[in-house]
């Protein structure tokens, strides 16, 4: 009765072995890229214990000795840590008001253009900001909105008004942070909602104009209902990030006259691990935005899933 | 003839008026894009007085190339576009050829440990060990200060290779079978036959390695400190935003360009390689993030 087992397994692992043989080129492609991942993203992964451990350079990660959750009853006494943590959220969710309907009125409006050649030149216009590196993007605001010498403010003088405090004050500099953050990524944002309006069904609107619809009935009736599942994916996924945050965008075009709002958890993590070098600290931050981020997106999925019985990946 | 045509693509054309606001806020927007980077260009190439009376707006006065002559007269701004042309070229072949070659043997449905590999890979999408781990492992790997400090940590992009193993599958296997028939290894075909169906997605995704790499500041301002080895970002950091810019002006006697005009001149050449590339390349971007969207 235990005869049948036998040749099973052996056939099994004969097969996996041929398999081996059969495939060895494939897998020889597979080493490097492998070694990769496990050097590069899987290293640094190993490397968040050191967020419980009293980590010194010279005892290495592995023989630091544990400190438990020490680390982090600390980091929960940081007022910086809050500072950085209600700014972060506070910063991400401005944007999300503001920079997520952008596209969307951007694309409609595209869509409604008749001649190729201007549409076609007003894109490539429009997504030409998503290709422009932070720093250059901050060189440019630093010279434009400067108080004294900026030429926005030099109009706005010549207006016969006050200047504008663009960078400087901890309010304008929020509705400047926003505004760059429209400036850069509205036109490129727009690629997936134009995509998305192709797929409406033209007789649709022919069935409108029967009815006697105007274009601005049409575009409300028809074309945003048309990319309405589209616009929630996306606003899903938005909210599933609200806990991540750039590095580039806030460390440029932050000063220290407006740490206070501006000081956002991937700034602050950079001044105190590298900066400061408590890497302990720092990395504890980092693990603990990282949960809360993976909090955000399992949420954005689930509802993700109960909206539109599909999850976000 | 016209007429008609006209009346079925536009079969409500009375309504002009709603044409007409919409080219004009398209126009706005449009030129709320380039009008910053109007100034900066008029800026870099206007005369120093005009400057300081805050008369240059998107046309430059008094042009004058003072600023630019500065600029490329100077050593750390041409090494540093040196060695970020060097680092993007380097970073661009290993990450695609480390790509290819993760996604390739993946499109095998065959390939016993396939998923595992798979999961191997996505997990990397979801969760990342941070910024100081990452520092710390550069450190421990003693690659701070060096080039590979820029190539090795993001050497793959997880998105990408993703990207391109969807391209892969579509390719219709019937090809790669009648060649394995006549002999060919799976080497040979992944060179003669995958590769050069796919020279689209390709370039695409090049464009995108090469793309971040040039715009990439955070790693360099990490793991670099010796200022030879700075990236073209940094370096501009360095001088525009932290204004360190008069340092160009030392042992230049002769007539010095303004601050002003050698910033705005500092970001042109920063940026004028990715605006000479841009308007040739544009479609391939959009393709990318087409296939990119479809995949998410």
């Amino acid at each position: 009765m235990a005869i049948p087992a036998r040749p099973r397994t052996r056939g099994a692992s004969r097969w996996q072995v041929k398999s081996l043989v059969r495939d060895w080129q494939l897998y020889s492609l597979l080493v490097l890229p492998m070694i990769y991942f496990l050097i590069f993203k899987y290293g640094p992964m190993f490397g968040v214990v050191i967020a419980f451990k009293d980590y010194n350079i010279f005892q290495g990660i592995l023989a630091s000795p544990w400190v438990g959750f020490d680390t982090f009853r600390e980091v929960f006494q940081m007022d910086g840590f809050y500072r950085a943590l209600r700014n972060t959220m506070l910063l991400n969710l401005l944007d999300l008001l503001i920079s997520f309907p952008m596209p969307i009125i951007l694309a409609i409006l595209l869509n409604e253009l008749r001649v190729k050649w201007f549409k076609k030149g007003a894109q490539m216009v429009l997504y030409l900001p998503h290709f422009i590196s932070w720093i250059i993007i901050g060189g440019m605001a630093i010279q434009l909105l400067a108080t004294n010498t900026g030429i926005v403010n030099n109009v706005i003088k010549s207006l016969g008004l006050q200047a504008v405090p663009f960078l400087t004050e901890p309010l304008y500099w929020v509705t400047t942070y926003l505004g760059i953050g429209v400036w850069q990524s509205a036109g490129w944002g727009t690629i997936i909602y134009l995509a998305a309006l192709t797929g409406i069904n033209r007789d649709l609107y022919e069935a409108a104009e029967v009815d006697g619809a105007n274009r601005l009935r049409k575009m409300w009736h028809i074309t945003l209902p048309g990319i309405k599942p589209t616009i929630i994916i996306l606003l899903i996924i938005n909210i599933g990030h609200m806990a991540n945050i750039g590095f580039d965008r806030p460390f440029v075009l932050s000063n220290p006259l407006v740490t206070n709002v501006s000081e956002v958890i991937s700034t602050y993590v950079y001044k105190i691990g590298i900066q400061s070098a408590r890497y302990t600290i720092a990395t504890a931050i980092g693990l603990f935005q990282a949960v809360v981020g993976l909090i955000f997106l399992l949420s954005a999925d689930y509802i993700s899933r109960k909206v539109n019985d599909q999850g976000i990946w | 003839m016209a007429n008609q045509e006209n009346a079925t693509s536009r079969p409500d054309g009375r309504n002009r008026t709603v044409d007409v606001v919409i080219i004009i806020v398209i126009t706005a927007a449009s030129l709320l894009c380039l009008m910053p980077m109007l100034h900066i260009l008029a800026l870099s190439m206007s005369g120093n007085s005009a400057i300081m009376a805050g008369k240059v707006t998107l046309l430059p006065i008094d042009i004058d190339f003072t600023a630019y002559r500065t600029v490329f007269g100077n050593m750390q701004m041409i090494r540093s576009l040196g060695f970020t042309i060097l680092l993007v070229s380097i970073f661009t072949v290993i990450s695609m050829t480390m790509t290819i070659m993760a996604a390739y043997p993946l499109t095998k449905r065959h390939l016993k440990g396939r998923d595992v590999f798979l999961f191997i890979i996505v997990i990397t999408m979801f969760f990342s060990g941070g910024m100081i781990p990452e520092y710390l492992l550069v450190r421990n790997l003693h690659l701070l200060d060096s080039i590979w400090a820029l190539i090795l940590p993001g050497a793959i992009n997880a998105f990408y290779l993703l990207i391109i193993k969807t391209f892969f599958t579509s390719i219709p296997v019937e090809l790669e079978e009648s060649a394995r028939i006549d002999g060919a290894s799976q080497y040979r075909v992944l060179f003669s036959v995958v590769l050069p169906l796919s020279l689209p997605v390709l370039a695409t995704l090049s464009l995108f390695y090469a793309v971040g790499r040039w715009n990439g500041f955070m790693d360099a301002l990490l793991y670099i400190t010796n200022s030879n080895l700075y990236p073209l970002q940094l370096r501009l950091y360095e001088m525009v935003v932290n204004s360190q810019v008069n340092s160009m002006l030392e042992g230049l006697s002769s007539v010095a360009p303004v601050p002003e005009s050698l910033k705005a001149a500092s970001i042109m050449f920063a940026t004028l390689p990715i605006l000479l590339v841009y308007p040739w390349l544009q479609r391939y971007f959009v393709s990318g993030m087409m296939i990119g969207a479809v995949k998410g």
